[in-house]
């Protein structure tokens, strides 16, 4: 009765696996072994042509309802971002997204794409947020050419920001005390307070930039002011240099863009001159200084 | 046979050795006393400190922490996790996180810092954390791109760094394979770029990159053991679920949206913040060759991507004061991850079952060997 026991026990330790963990065996992670029927998720096909050694999918742009969760929509939504920061930031009003509710897209013969987005915005300053409504195209066709916007939006510009922005307008207008800084924010996040404004106004002047460069392949922040210079005050605008790093997601990459800008109260921002920096590949070896 | 019986009760023993770091320990800015107050967790810290850190955690605590180095990196640099479980005679199962392997994500690093401090700080008063902590070992690597990340401590030019820091061949002059598109995981397919300057170079070849050859080493010799993998990012506030690549769904779709969406849940309850939880190829875009992509090919059932605060605003260069907050979300998500995989190990019908059966057959024969 005992050594029947202590079979059994030793063929229990023998035959035990794990009830919960799959076990791969085989040479290397199989390829597409997971292929399953329904792993194409409705509304998105991909098709998928050999190139030599690697594969090219290809993807068919969604159509119709969007998931609001999913990136179609997201990128519009930050696209939608971009141009209401153009319309109405300042030195004191920065629009963020908060919430894409809902969307569609769909193809407009010899157009482009067309998106209908409804969105919940934010002001980072007031923290004030707002229902908006958008509809943009991104243009098909040859060349790149800045998406179309147009957005209304409700309750989203509540904040009264009038009164700062007149007292710093008057406060940088005096050609004797100009303005520079670097770095905003520093490599810890920081930046000092009298900084922050002159961030802020970074923010909308970048979106001019991100909103004309944007498509259906890209979504962009502007990541930090590398440096900036206020210039001269000229026609009762103040005037500004910056040099601006805006990230762009899907490629990750970091990129360059000097911008000289003017904005007052009455004026809002206005860019005059964007200039793209070129990537400085032989930057990148590795300092003298070893850690 | 009372001796041979219970050495076959017995679950089978293989020990793993463990290995003590050997990490220089150059910088001790930090007192004892300072890195036990809260302030330490509120800042960004360099590779020294981190270091430093590591050997201090198992200094104040070395009945369940030990590390291991498992690799090198390009500039022959340690890759150390640190190893934090109590201590068993048994094999145990596993929970991976590792972070910092983009080196300009640096709340990453912070956050695993955070996670180790919080499950040492609770494991003798929380009864689920000790009983994690029975029942598993936590591998944690708090900074994976090692090079990387000291570089982008250099200056400020050098910040946004992403990459390893290995140089380009073939006559490509840039510096740095994206590690997280360099794994055996569909490699080279969809989201990556074959020049040597892009962010998301995927290397001439699947792990090319000494740290992701590591990473891949050490999951092949656990991939029986580990219940979950973790791997930190920043930043977009996502959950991502395998697979990177847009035809590919893993088998167990269904329960890894079903396990992130609770943990997206449990984030929002502690600052009201959204994390969306999906594929990568649905809520950001498509890509290959990741790490997350690989665990779930050779077998973890539970493998997820954290991009951590925030959306955009802030970017890369979180600011210290959204140090704790984020860290405390993110835990909240780990958490209830790492309880899902442990629960399903030790608490699931078949666990339950065969448990059963063993305390029948085992009280069954001490019974019978006793009458004897």
């Amino acid at each position: 009765m005992g050594w029947t026991l202590l079979i059994l026990l030793v063929v229990l330790i023998l035959v035990q696996g794990n009830p919960t963990v799959t076990v791969r065996t085989g040479s290397g992670p199989p390829v597409g072994s997971d292929q399953h029927p329904n792993s194409v998720p409705l509304g998105e096909d991909t098709q998928t042509t050999t190139e030599g050694e690697s594969e090219v999918v290809e993807k068919v742009m969604t159509t119709g309802m969007l998931n609001p969760s999913h990136y179609p929509a997201r990128r519009a939504a930050t696209v939608v971002q971009h141009y209401l920061n153009t319309r109405y930031g300042s030195p004191y009003r920065w629009i963020f997204l908060s919430k894409v509710h809902s969307g569609s897209a769909e193809d407009v013969a010899e157009m482009g794409r067309k998106y209908q987005l409804e969105l919940t915005m934010q002001e980072m300053i007031s923290n004030v947020s707002g229902q908006c409504s958008a509809e943009l195209l991104f243009p098909g066709g040859e060349g790149q050419s800045a998406p179309q916007v147009q957005a209304s939006c409700e309750g989203l510009l509540q904040s009264n920001t009038t009164a700062q922005e007149e007292a710093f307008y008057q406060q940088h207008r005096a050609s004797n005390n100009l303005v520079s800084g670097n770095n905003i924010p520093d490599s810890y996040g920081h930046m000092e307070t009298s900084m922050k404004p002159f961030w802020q106004l970074a923010g909308v002047a970048s979106s001019f930039i991100m909103l004309r460069e944007s498509n259906e392949s890209t979504l962009y922040n502007m990541a930090q002011v590398a440096n900036f210079t206020q210039l001269e005050t000229e026609n009762d605008q103040l005037r500004f240099n910056y040099h601006v790093l805006l990230h762009e997601m899907i490629s990750q990459e970091i990129i360059h863009w000097k911008l000289l800008f003017t904005w007052s109260p009455e004026q809002g921002v206005k860019v005059l001159q964007t200039e793209l920096q070129p990537k400085c590949n032989h930057c990148e070896a590795p300092p003298n200084t070893t850690n | 046979m009372m001796m041979l019986g219970l050495g076959s009760v017995g679950l089978v023993l293989l020990s793993l050795a463990v290995q003590s770091g050997h990490g220089a320990q150059d910088s001790d800015v930090w007192s004892t006393e300072e890195t036990t107050e809260r302030n330490y967790y509120t800042r960004y810290h360099n590779m020294s400190d981190i270091t430093a850190w590591m050997e201090q955690m198992k200094r104040e605590n070395p009945d369940v922490v030990s590390s291991m180095v498992y690799g090198q990196t390009y500039e022959r640099r340690d890759i150390t996790l640190l190893k934090i479980g109590l201590s068993s005679t048994g094999r145990k199962k596993a929970i991976w996180m590792d972070c910092g392997i983009h080196a300009r994500e640096w709340i990453a690093p912070a956050f695993c810092q955070y996670f180790v401090r919080e499950i040492l700080r609770t494991y003798k008063t929380d009864t689920k954390v000790n009983e994690m902590m029975k029942n598993l070992d936590f591998y944690i690597t708090p900074v994976l791109n090692v090079d990387g990340y000291i570089y982008s401590w250099h200056n400020a030019s050098t910040r946004l760094w992403r990459k390893s820091r290995s140089p380009g061949t073939g006559g490509c002059t840039c510096y740095g394979t994206d590690l997280n598109r360099n794994f055996y995981a569909n490699w080279g397919m969809v989201g990556v770029s074959t020049d040597c300057c892009s962010q998301t170079y995927c290397g001439t070849k699947a792990i090319s990159e000494s740290e992701a050859r590591a990473v891949t080493d050490m999951l092949g010799k656990m991939r029986e053991d580990i219940l979950a993998f973790l791997t930190i990012h920043s930043y977009g506030q996502l959950l991502l679920v395998p697979y990177g690549h847009p035809n590919i769904s893993a088998p167990n779709y269904d329960e890894l949206m079903e396990v992130g969406l609770g943990a997206a849940k449990a984030i929002k309850a502690v600052h009201g913040m959204d994390y969306t939880v999906g594929t990568s190829p649905d809520v950001l875009y498509a890509n290959s060759g990741s790490s997350r992509d690989f665990a779930r090919l050779i077998g973890i059932p539970l493998s997820f991507t954290f991009e951590l605060r925030d959306k955009g605003e802030h970017g890369f260069e979180l600011p210290e004061d959204q140090i704790q907050p984020t860290c405390e979300e993110a835990y909240a998500g780990a958490h209830h991850i790492i309880t899902y995989a442990h629960d399903k190990a030790f608490y699931s019908s078949a666990a339950t079952i065969t448990a059963t059966l063993w305390t029948t057959l085992l009280a069954a024969w001490v019974s019978s060997a006793t009458l004897l």
